[in-house]
């Protein structure tokens, strides 16, 4: 099991519920692989640094999870597949930065609070 | 040697020679690394307001020679400045980006 962090970014004509709907897909799509949710974050709608598709703006969800890295290569081909999201990145989370995702995760809790 | 022979000769014309040493002013001030300063181990790519101290106007990577970053941490900004930019955390290209 290792651990991982991913970003994507989906399409922001979607309504809520296909949000809520592609979210919950790719969440089942981990556990089903056995993984184990860590955190997860919903930045809500971004404005791009550059337009993507002509778009300006997108949702920006995160993942923090862990699960075997075979797991992953099929996870990242659904996020291709899948023609809501426009961008995505996994990145494997080493000591330093796990210990960086438990700091930001306490101060976003103390920040909501 | 020639110049030597030229100097004593009456030197070149137009040759400024000076008997002290020019005082260039130069920066005393030395130049550090911040993140070894300050303890920061993992650079993110998810603060895109934090990666601005490391690129230009134009959204380049400024080289280690200005920043005074170590090879280690610069290497480490570099990629995350890379993936913030993939997100479009961060412009690939700028202008009047500060």
């Amino acid at each position: 099991m290792n651990h991982y962090e991913t970003v994507f970014i989906l399409n922001p004509v979607l309504s809520d519920e296909q949000i809520k709907e592609t979210v919950k897909k790719f969440e089942d799509f981990l556990t089903s692989k056995g993984g184990e949710m860590v955190a997860k974050e919903d930045w809500g709608l971004k404005k791009f640094a550059y337009p993507i598709e002509n778009k300006k703006s997108g949702f920006y969800h995160l993942f923090d999870f862990k699960v075997a890295g075979e797991a992953i290569i099929p996870f990242e081909v659904e996020f291709k597949r899948d023609e809501r999201v426009m961008r995505y990145l996994t990145v494997k989370l080493d000591k330093h930065a796990e210990a960086w995702a438990e700091k930001r995760r306490t101060r976003n809790t103390q920040k909501a609070s | 040697m020639s110049s030597i022979d030229q100097a004593s000769k009456g030197g070149k014309q137009g040759e400024i020679r000076y008997l002290t040493p020019l005082n260039i002013e130069t920066n005393k001030q030395k130049k550090y690394c911040r993140f070894q300063k300050s303890g920061i181990k993992y650079i993110d790519y998810k603060d895109p307001d934090f990666l601005l101290k490391f690129v230009n106007e134009q959204g380049k990577i400024l080289p280690r020679r200005l920043t005074g970053t170590s090879l280690k941490y610069q290497r480490k900004v570099s990629v995350a400045v890379k993936r913030a930019r993939h997100l479009a955390l961060m412009p690939y290209v700028a202008d009047l980006l500060k």
